[in-house]
């Protein structure tokens, strides 16, 4: 699996950010950008080539289901893999972000080996 | 009090806490809370609506927060900073959410709003009914924290 990957963090708590990135690196991650919301996400990911993106769902100015649309809108983000992270995987939420194209979801709290599962998940199957 | 908004309150503390932070506390027992005073240095409060209504809050000590808080990100924290505070308010949102989870299950659909977070000595905890409140005492190494919560029909 290629750990080399540049992955994009969105969430506007400074260290939910911050766990998510030791987490990232205790499986071998190490390529990792951060955005604090919805909005800064998208110029981010206009300004980079970004291969993954891990969204909060909860966000102000426009939450990871908002991103998740504008990022599926857009022809040159289309296909970039989307793990959305909530605090609760209540099951309107779930249909929302799968309707949306969400390439699949984690449920605060995690741990890396779990993290690491989601995003292989989702790489084995590009 | 309905025992199965402790337990999933506890239950929820423990699991979150474990693993976001690494450290197993240890409850003590419930009691009802008259007051407002916050128990501990530092609080997060989160109101809830939908089937049931009211509060949570959780309150730390210094010591248990910036060991917390310190196990989380990997890095010695020194005392409550702006990292401490944002911490707080994500501990708060994620219990809140295994909790809601946990209640779901019992046919309970609540929503949760954005989490508050306060700090100082002897500040308050205003819960959204007024009080009383059911406070979760619980303990690790470093200092005791408490969860804080008043529900529509909690106290009985």
């Amino acid at each position: 699996m290629d750990k080399n990957i540049k992955i994009l963090i969105v969430d506007d708590f400074t260290t939910m950010r911050k766990v998510i990135r030791n987490l990232l690196k205790s499986v071998g991650y190490e390529n990792i950008i951060e955005a604090e919301d919805g909005a800064i996400a998208l110029r981010t990911l206009k300004n980079n080539e970004v291969d993954f993106i891990i969204s909060d769902w909860n966000m102000p100015n426009m939450s990871g289901l908002e991103l998740l649309k504008a990022v599926r809108a857009d022809s040159e983000l289309s296909k970039t893999p989307f793990l959305m992270v909530t605090a609760e995987a209540l099951q309107d939420n779930v249909i929302a972000a799968v309707k949306a194209g969400v390439s699949n979801y984690i449920v605060k709290p995690f741990t890396a080996e779990v993290l690491n599962t989601k995003i292989e998940k989702i790489l084995e199957t590009l | 009090m309905d025992v199965r908004f402790i337990n999933a309150f506890l239950d929820a503390t423990e699991n979150v806490l474990k693993t976001m932070a690494f450290v197993e506390p240890k409850p003590g027992k419930p009691y009802l809370k008259k007051d407002n005073v916050a128990k501990g240095d530092i609080s997060g409060i989160i109101g809830l609506t939908g089937d049931l209504k009211g509060s949570l809050g959780l309150s730390f000590s210094e010591g248990c927060i910036v060991k917390i808080v310190s196990n989380m990100l990997g890095e010695s924290m020194s005392g409550i900073d702006n990292d401490v505070k944002d911490a707080v308010g994500e501990i708060t949102n994620m219990i809140s959410g295994v909790a809601r989870k946990k209640l779901e299950a019992d046919g309970l659909n609540i929503t949760a709003a954005i989490p508050t977070v306060v700090a100082g000595k002897s500040h308050s905890i205003v819960h959204v009914l007024g009080g009383p409140s059911i406070i979760i005492p619980f303990e690790i190494e470093e200092g005791p924290f408490v969860v804080d919560f008043c529900l529509d029909n909690a106290p009985s």
